[in-house]
C-alpha cells in the first residue's frame, strides 16, 4: 500500500486553483464574483492541507475543518455587507463603491 | 489508472476555475464554481480523506454556494455590460500569476521523498515514513477506529480550544450577518 499519492502534483493544482483565485480578485469588477473567487483561494488552501496531511497526520484533517468554518462565516457576514450595500447603493460594481476614498 | 482519475478531475477543477472567472453571469459563475468543488472533493477521496471530500460536498456546495445563489436572486442583477478590468490590473494580474506560477514549477517537482530529505536534511533522499512518522500513526489510527473517529480524538483533545473559539466565531457572524442585514434595527 503505497504511504502517499499524488503529493506534488495536488500542491502543484493547489498552486494552480490559488493562482486563478487571485486572478479573479485581481480581474473582476463584480463583487458576488469576487467573494467567489476568494472561496476559490480558501479551497486551493483546503487542497494542499490535506495533501500534506498524509505525511504530517490528523492535524491537518483538522486545520480543513476550521478553514471551512471562516469561510462559511466569512461568506455570511461578506454578502451581508454586499446586500446592506446594494440597499444603498442599488449596484455591486465595485467602481461604484468608493466610500473610504475620502 | 488511479492517476488518469486523478489529472483527469484536476482538469476538470481547473477548467471550472477559468469558466469562474471568465463568465459574465454571476450564476454561470457560481454553477462553474460548483463544479470545481465537486471535482475537489473526488481529488480529496482519492488523496485518503473521505469525511474531508464529503464535508466539502456539504459544506461549500451545500451551504455557501447556495447563499451566494440566493444573494445572487435577491439582488436581481441583469446588468449585461462586462466588467473586467482595465489594463493595468490585467499587467498586475498577469506579474502576479507569474510569480505563483514559478511556486508551482518548484512544487510540483516535490515528491515525499524529496521533502523528507529536506527536512531532515540529508543530502540523501530518506526514507519519508522515518521523517513523517504522524502521517503513518495516524492512518494506522484510521485503520483502528474509522476515519471520522481517528479525526475525532485530536479534534477535541489537542485542538479543543480553537474548537471552542470556532464557535464563538460563528456567533459572531450570524449576529453580524443578521445586523448587517437588517434595514432596521
Amino acid at each position: 500500500m503505497p504511504t502517499t499519492s499524488f503529493l506534488g502534483p495536488a500542491l502543484g493544482l493547489s498552486a494552480i486553483l490559488f493562482s486563478l483565485g487571485v486572478a479573479g480578485v485581481l480581474l473582476r469588477r463584480n463583487a458576488i464574483v469576487l467573494f467567489m473567487c476568494v472561496e476559490l483561494m480558501l479551497n486551493a488552501v483546503n487542497l494542499a492541507f490535506v495533501a500534506l496531511a498524509q505525511l504530517h497526520g490528523a492535524s491537518g484533517y483538522i486545520m480543513v475543518l476550521f478553514v471551512m468554518t471562516v469561510a462559511a462565516a466569512e461568506a455570511a457576514v461578506g454578502l451581508a455587507i454586499i446586500l446592506a450595500i446594494f440597499r444603498h447603493k442599488q449596484s455591486v460594481d465595485l467602481q461604484n463603491i468608493n466610500l473610504l476614498q475620502g | 489508472m488511479t492517476e488518469f482519475i486523478f489529472y483527469f478531475f484536476a482538469v476538470g477543477a481547473v477548467l471550472g476555475a477559468v469558466m469562474c472567472i471568465l463568465q459574465q453571469n454571476a450564476v454561470v459563475s457560481a454553477i462553474w464554481l460548483m463544479s470545481t468543488m465537486f471535482w475537489l472533493a473526488g481529488i480529496f477521496l482519492l488523496l485518503g480523506a473521505e469525511l474531508i471530500g464529503i464535508l466539502q460536498i456539504l459544506v461549500y456546495v451545500g451551504a455557501i454556494l447556495v447563499v451566494f445563489l440566493f444573494v445572487i436572486m435577491l439582488l436581481n442583477l441583469t446588468r449585461a455590460a462586462p466588467d473586467i478590468r482595465g489594463p493595468v490590473s490585467l499587467g498586475t494580474t498577469i506579474v502576479v500569476i507569474g510569480l505563483l506560477i514559478l511556486e508551482l514549477a518548484a512544487l510540483w517537482r516535490y515528491t515525499p521523498r524529496r521533502l523528507a530529505a529536506d527536512i531532515a536534511q540529508s543530502p540523501m533522499l530518506a526514507d519519508p515514513s522515518a521523517v513523517f512518522a504522524a502521517g503513518d500513526l495516524s492512518r494506522q489510527d484510521a485503520v483502528a477506529r474509522g476515519v471520522v473517529g481517528a479525526l475525532a480524538a485530536p479534534l477535541f483533545q489537542t485542538y479543543l480550544v480553537p474548537f471552542e473559539i470556532t464557535s464563538i466565531l460563528l456567533l459572531a457572524a450570524i449576529v453580524g450577518a443578521v445586523v448587517l442585514a437588517k434595514r432596521k434595527i
